[in-house]
């Protein structure tokens, strides 16, 4: 044993028993990986978050210089100090914040004047700047000295040539938007419409031209029309390129002397230095995404291939956070051990993901879904485990290698990028290990667990023998047969395309992915993101408003009140801050304002005048620059071409100006035709109160500013009747289908052909159906079960046919034209010998097969069919007026178990052809030779009374036995390949009605409602002459001799009396049996020990039809038409609906829907979660029963010489197949489905067995 | 699938879908095509990646810059992607030896970000010198088809696409059509060949994958008649 062959050993060994581990502690287990992935995710808490949002550090004006370039001699403490402070910032910003109002507010202004002569203010101001010098010891310096000289605008800017300065300082103030020149400003008419000129018009997140030079956010300024507060507030924005605090501080005070504030709070003694970040352009963003894009098909398509787990999408989401959490921990790790992150995360992170793979994970999950599906879970996970184990850890030897191998290239960037691959490649590996093989197993537990559930049952009812004897030729037969059943699915693409028109493919597309709503959702989330996050201060100074107008009595109302002229109005304004008090503007002016108005100073006059605005400065105002973009100083600089990404600017403390102005001076400053230009004639101009323009009616000076608000109010309201009808209109052409109206709007008038809803009708297709002729009567009683399909006719005449071929296998006649021919030979030919049966059966022609002689034979009869007719028609006009009361007779024909043709005499048939065989083969019988010909002779024997000799009744097949129910209450089990009675039953006389064959169970329910359960028992016989079988009549054993094995049909249970009248469905699955009956009730009854478990009441009348799957879901319909759905573990009504009109006639499920068919010929289909209807489909008279699930979605309807497939998700017409020429005439009364997906239907006395058309079938 | 189809009986049509895909010649188009369209989106989007350096913050039209190179580079490299990726597939079926290496889209995935990776450090990593780039990017080319490929056939083609761009790059930049910053392997960057042979490793990948489809359908139609 080699040293790789040991170590190979020792690692499947560790690996086995940690398996073990993981799978027997699965909850600790993640827990504690939960615990580790949280504790090495520890770290990351401290690295900045990762976004492009500035970054702020603010130290103090006093003694400040800039901090040196080389950060490493810097004194203090460091820990306070961002990494990013280091050496002179891109700029020095000073801001100076005018705010002026004109107070004493005149009755006779306008609105305009509220803005015009603030405005005009900051061409004196920005003068005043521009020839401020310092003169002191060292020699005067001036503005250009210190400020930033810029030289040219981007050449993409040329709209804005005019408006930022092109050479020079940096100045901007509101005066650029009349390139600082006062004559201009004087001569323009529409101040608003020069400053709003260069506004977007759609929403935009980076900085305005507005926003640039009044460098406050726009709701600030003032200038509006409708500011009920009649003040402006603009700043002058200052660049320099240096800091000079002498400069700066006798500029601020010059400007402090020449325009007092008089209550300003502003300590300005802290200096802002901003960080901004690298911005993301596209030109890098279309790489990163295309990573990214990459990554995730990566994911998608390792993930799809986990498979034959219970929840794939459980374990997918496992894998993902297996590597996530793996990347986390190893950038948390790296970063505990003091290995900071200098390359960018976003970009290198899908190579990570990529480099550490989820290739690991996949195998494993591979490995373990192929161990044996029988063992425990443990020993599964440890095996798959174990046995992937030298691959894992020999590719993780090789990734680490290669990794290292990177590590040694010695790039910085390299090496750390190994450095983080190599910690997660331990770290995932880890997880794997801990996390996703405990998943696992977790996983893997609830499947077996769902598994149990669905198979337990029916495994408890299968006998520990092999249910059935069969030839061994037959077995051979099966094996080659694919086992699983055919499924069918949809050609998704091209099939599809090549039908559906174009819009309903395009709504379908959007219905199906959901599309709309995910991208209105997506839009409303993102848009309220954006306005969120341009504007947080917006909601903020909105709610405050709110609160403040909802102060009882507001100001409002007394300054619409109608006041006599001559009164100076002095209507109010709000607060200057919404955020004070709504009390305190109601302080007195004359304490605030002292001497400032001395002429209305008047007590009388201040009652109804209020206070003028007050300019206050408080906190908030230094802080002002904040409620800007955060894109306003990178988009200013940008203009200049000059980058701030990782740079960082100084903002020096604000200069306040405030300007108080009064009417005189405001009228001087106003525009010739400012008194009957556009926005002055809103306010009426008798009054000249502007604020009487709001409506008054509303009795609320908010009301101008409310107009606004209204009118958004009113265009979203429109938009949004606009699209309520807009989606009408298309629900109304796209979706005409009746939803939820029972029987309304056929889907097709009778005679026509058969078309969509949309008037499209598909394509006929004329398939030549296999016909399997050979009854003479009308085909009753149908069964299969993939491979065989047995029929029975009016006639009494039972047919076995191969179901792959359509050839008859083997005719057992009714037991009349035994008895009229005479000829004891001519039984031979439907009592095949079992050597050749199958195999003459697979080479005849399914016609009319010749019949096989004994040598020892006469001559054939050639036309063996001729004296059946003559019974047939005695048979009938017997049965015609023999028949008893049927049970249902509206039924009949949609049952299809139920048969209603009386008086043959199937039984004696039987017998004596037994008896004859049986001399004949093993002539050591103890049954006298001389009975035969006796009873030939006789006729009946007594005890065969023509009511015991049953018509047949209900019929069912599996694995190559069939079980027949008389009329007479006789079970008989043949043999379908052989054609022999195999046993025979009659423990009652009762007819019956209908059989459930499952496993090896028979369960009889008969016409006086009671129930018997027999279980068919195979014994294996030593010899053949050991046994013989007896006709055991009237016994409940009975067993007949066949080939090497016997089957004995042995009574287990009876039920006497399970309903009160006639049992009329009957169904069995999942260990469960079913019973419906006559008098209004369902029962479930326990398969293996017939214990009743619960009965169901809810129907108003005669239970119909009954379906149960596997899942325990248990539906069932009754002559109310209506529809039950029951829960079969608590026996609880899960849901009601009424169905039909009449009866319901058949009912049968498929994962997502009901599908149900009533007398009134309608089939509808239902959800089968919530009972709605989803829509129906209009049959031909006469062949409302006639359905058939192929698979969960395609659907098979009769109707007349035709049948139908439709798509069952969208109830689209697919396919109509005609069955030849012929058969027009001839509804399909009755379609069965096989397990290869062909479909017998019952036309009459014919089957026609038909494919589904090759291009439904067809597969990817 | 086609094992469980072939065994059902009864009347088998082609339908026309199956038909027009099984046909050759449309199938070989569509692979082009395909392969087309990647190339030209993978040169533009590593195009970008190379010019990315020298672009500021701010461009004035940023849309532009993504075009920035002449028109003829992503219709080139489109075109020159459908040769390999139908090359490969081709050289494999002549070989007779069908490449069985981990043949999934997943794996492809993986291999197109290892290369696009690639590029992005010959972009992005500040390397000391051009030989240590180089070697680095040999280097990780050389993992690339060991990790994706491991064929022979592979390893030849793909070395000799590399000969013949890097030869068909220095042509046209010898007559300057366009040039490089700073040539150091005569007027090419030396890391090119790499990033060719890469490339070519990378497209042959995906070409092989979808003639993958191919292979099924014929398989199929085989069974079938």
């Amino acid at each position: 044993m080699t040293l790789t062959e040991r170590l190979r050993e020792k690692i499947s060994q560790a690996f086995y028993s940690h398996g073990l581990l993981c799978a027997s502690y699965p909850v600790p287990i993640v827990l504690f990986t939960g615990l580790c992935i949280l504790a090495c995710c520890y770290p990351l808490l401290k690295l900045p978050l990762p976004g492009t949002g500035p970054v702020e550090f603010a130290t103090p004006v006093k003694d400040y210089t800039p901090p040196p370039a080389d950060p490493e001699p810097w004194p203090g403490e460091p820990s306070e100090r961002p990494d990013w402070y280091v050496g002179t910032p891109v700029a020095y910003i000073q801001q100076i914040f005018v705010k002026t109002s004109v107070s004493p507010w005149h009755k006779n202004l306008l609105a305009v004047d509220v803005f015009r002569s603030p405005l005009s203010r900051a061409f004196q101001l920005v003068e005043e700047i521009r020839n401020h010098v310092l003169r002191d010891s060292s020699g005067t310096r001036s503005l250009e000295d210190v400020c930033l000289q810029v030289t040219d605008l981007l050449p993409g800017l040329r709209k804005l040539r005019n408006l930022l300065p092109e050479h020079g300082c940096l100045l901007l103030s509101p005066g650029n938007f009349w390139q600082n020149d006062r004559e201009r400003f004087h001569a323009d008419r529409d101040i608003i419409g020069t400053i709003h000129q260069h506004e977007p018009k759609t929403l935009q997140t980076s900085a305005t031209l507005k926003d640039l030079l009044f460098g406050v956010p726009g709701k600030y300024s003032g200038v509006s029309l409708y500011k009920k507060r009649r003040m402006v507030s603009y700043t002058i924005t200052l660049v320099f390129q240096h800091y000079h605090a002498k400069f700066l501080g006798s500029l601020r005070a010059r400007l402090m002397l020449l325009y007092p504030s008089p209550n300003c709070s502003l300590r300005a003694e802290s200096l802002v230095h901003v960080h901004f970040k690298e911005e993301i352009g596209i030109a890098e963003l279309i790489p990163l995404v295309t990573t990214y894009i990459i990554l995730f098909a990566y994911i998608y398509f390792s993930t799809r291939k986990i498979d034959m787990v219970k929840s794939k999408w459980g374990l997918a989401l496992a894998a993902v956070v297996t590597v996530l959490s793996s990347l986390l921990m190893s950038v948390g790790l790296c970063t505990l051990f003091g290995l900071t992150p200098t390359l960018n995360g976003g970009e290198i992170f899908p190579y990570l993901v990529v480099v550490i793979g989820f290739e690991n994970v996949l195998v494993l999950t591979k490995s373990v879904v192929s161990t044996p599906v029988d063992l425990e879970v443990k020993l599964r996970i440890a095996q798959g485990l174990s046995g992937e184990s030298w691959s894992i850890m020999k590719n993780m030897a090789t990734e680490l290698g290669i990794i290292l191998i990177g590590y040694f290239t010695l790039v910085p960037a390299i090496q750390e990028f190994c450095l983080f691959a190599v910690v997660g490649l331990v770290s995932d590996f880890f997880l794997q290990m801990l996390f996703f093989t405990t998943v696992l197993s977790i996983d893997i537990r609830r499947m077996e667990l769902a598994d149990l559930n669905k198979r337990l049952p029916a495994e408890a009812c299968l006998p520990p023998a092999k249910p059935v004897g069969r030839p061994a030729r037959y077995e051979r037969q099966l094996a080659a047969r694919p086992s699983t059943p055919h499924t069918i699915t949809l050609q998704p693409s091209s099939f599809r395309n090549l039908r559906l028109p174009k819009r309903l493919r395009v709504v379908y597309f959007l219905a199906r992915t959901r599309l709309a709503q995910r991208l209105i959702m997506a839009g409303t989330v993102v848009w309220i993101g954006i306005l969120v996050y341009t504007d947080p201060a917006g909601l903020r100074t909105y709610l405050a408003a709110q609160v403040t107008e909802q102060s009882p009595l507001g100001e409002g109302s007394l300054a619409s009140m109608p006041v006599p002229s001559g009164v100076l109005p002095a209507s109010r304004v709000d607060p200057a801050f919404a955020i004070f008090p709504p009390d305190a503007p109601r302080l007195p002016e004359n304490q605030t304002l002292p001497g400032e108005q001395p002429e209305q100073a008047g007590p009388a006059e201040s009652a109804q005048d209020g206070p003028v605005p007050e300019v206050t400065w408080g906190p908030e105002d230094e802080e002002r620059w904040r409620e800007l973009s955060f894109r306003h100083w990178p988009t200013l600089f940008s203009y200049y071409n000059i980058t701030l990404a990782k740079r960082y600017i100084s903002l020096l403390p604000v200069i306040p100006v405030t300007l108080r102005l009064n009417p005189r001076e405001a009228l001087e400053g106003r525009h010739p035709q400012d008194g009957h230009s556009a926005w002055a004639s809103r306010g009426p101009a008798p009054p000249g109160v502007w604020e009487a323009a709001g409506p008054a009616g509303l009795g609320s000076a908010q009301a101008p500013r409310d107009v606004t608000l209204y009118k958004v109010a009113l265009l979203g309201l429109a938009a949004g009747v606009a699209l309520v009808l807009l989606l009408l209109c298309l629900y109304r052409v796209l979706c005409p289908r009746d939803y939820g109206q029972p029987g309304g709007g056929g889907r097709r008038r009778r005679g026509e052909l058969p078309c969509d809803d949309y008037g499209y009708a598909p394509p006929e297709t004329e398939i030549v159906p296999l016909v399997l002729r050979g009854h003479l009567m009308d085909i009753e009683c149908l069964a299969s079960d993939g491979m065989l399909l047995v029929s029975s006719c009016l006639a009494g005449h039972v047919r076995v046919w191969d179901a792959q071929t359509g050839d008859c296998l083997t005719r057992i006649p009714r037991p009349g034209q035994r008895r009229d021919s005479g000829s004891p030979e001519a039984r031979e030919h439907w009592a095949r010998l079992p050597e050749d049966g199958p195999k003459a059966g697979a080479q005849e022609p399914r016609d009319s097969p010749p019949r096989r002689r004994r040598p020892r034979g006469p001559p054939p009869t050639l036309f063996g069919d001729q004296p059946d007719l003559s019974c047939l028609i005695d048979t009938d006009f017997a049965g015609a007026q023999s028949k008893p009361s049927q049970p249902e007779p509206r039924h009949r024909a949609g049952c299809g178990r139920v048969c209603d043709t009386p008086g043959y005499d199937f039984n004696r048939l039987v017998q004596r052809a037994c008896r004859s065989e049986g001399p004949a083969r093993h002539p050591p019988s103890p049954t006298p030779p001389s009975e035969d010909p006796t009873q030939d002779k006789d006729g009946p024997p007594p005890a065969w009374t023509p009511s015991a000799e049953g018509s047949i009744w209900s019929l069912e097949l599996q694995g190559g036995l069939f079980v027949v129910g008389r009329s007479s209450g006789r079970l008989e089990v043949w043999d379908a390949i052989e054609g022999e009675l195999r046993c025979s039953s009659e423990v009652s006389s009762s007819g019956i009605t209908a059989l459930v064959f499952l496993d090896a169970r028979v369960v009889a329910a008969r016409l006086n409602g009671s129930l018997d359960f027999f279980s068919l028992e195979t014994h294996a016989v030593l010899s053949p002459l050991q046994f013989r079988g007896t006709s055991g009549r009237g016994s409940s054993l009975s067993a007949l001799q066949s080939g090497s094995d016997v089957v004995a049909c042995r009574l287990t249970h009876t039920v006497p009396c399970a309903h009160q009248k006639p049992i009329t469905a009957l169904r069995a699955a999942a260990g469960r049996l079913v019973t419906g009956s006559q008098d209004h009730t369902l029962r479930v009854f326990r398969l293996e020990d017939s214990c009743c478990l619960f009965t169901l009441q809810g129907h108003s009348g005669a239970i119909t039809s009954v379906y149960v799957d596997q899942t325990m879901v248990l539906a069932s319909g009754g002559q109310d038409g209506a529809i039950c759905l029951w829960d079969m573990l608590t026996g609880s009504r899960v849901s009601h609906m009424f169905a039909h009109r009449g009866d319901v006639t058949s009912l049968t499920c498929t994962a997502s829907c009901i599908i149900s068919s009533g007398l009134d010929d309608l089939i509808s289909i239902w959800d089968r979660s919530t009972g709605i209807k989803l829509y129906s489909i209009q049959q031909d008279l006469g062949c409302g029963a006639s359905l058939g699930v192929i698979s969960d979605n395609l659907l098979v309807t009769g109707g007349q010489g035709c049948v139908s497939f439709w798509d069952l998700n969208y109830g689209d017409l697919l396919q109509t197949v005609y069955l030849g020429k012929n058969s027009e005439a001839q509804p399909a009364r009755q379609i069965l489905v096989l397990d290869n997906a062909a479909i017998v239907c019952n036309f009459g006395s014919e089957l026609s067995l038909v494919y589904v058309p090759s291009v439904l079938e067809k597969l990817d | 699938m086609a094992e469980g189809e072939t065994e059902s009986p009864g009347p088998k049509k082609c339908g026309p879908y199956i038909s027009s895909v099984t046909s050759q010649s449309v199938n070989l188009v569509i692979r082009g095509v395909v392969l087309f369209f990647i190339g030209v989106f993978l040169a533009l989007v590593l195009n970008l990646l190379q010019i990315q350096r020298n672009v500021t913050l701010f461009p004035p039209d940023v849309i532009a810059s993504i075009f920035s190179s002449a028109w003829w580079v992503p219709p080139c490299c489109g075109t020159a992607s459908a040769v390999i990726g139908l090359l490969y597939p081709c050289i494999d079926r002549h070989l007779g030896e069908p490449h069985k290496f981990k043949r999934e889209w997943s794996s492809v995935m993986r291999c197109v970000a290892v290369f696009v990776g690639i590029n992005h450090a010959s972009a992005k990593v500040d390397f000391d010198n051009n030989i240590q780039l180089s070697l680095t990017l040999a280097a990780l080319s050389i993992g690339l088809w060991w990790t994706f490929d491991r064929s022979r056939s592979g390893f030849g083609l793909g070395v000799g696409i590399a000969f013949l761009a890097t030869v068909v790059t220095q042509l046209l930049v010898y007559n300057g059509v366009y040039q490089y910053t700073s040539p150091d392997f005569l007027y090419v960057r030396s890391w090119l060949p790499c990033i060719f042979f890469a490339g070519g490793i990378t497209m042959g990948n995906i070409g092989r994958q979808l003639a993958m489809y191919e292979c099924k359908v014929i398989a199929e139609k085989s069974h079938q008649e």
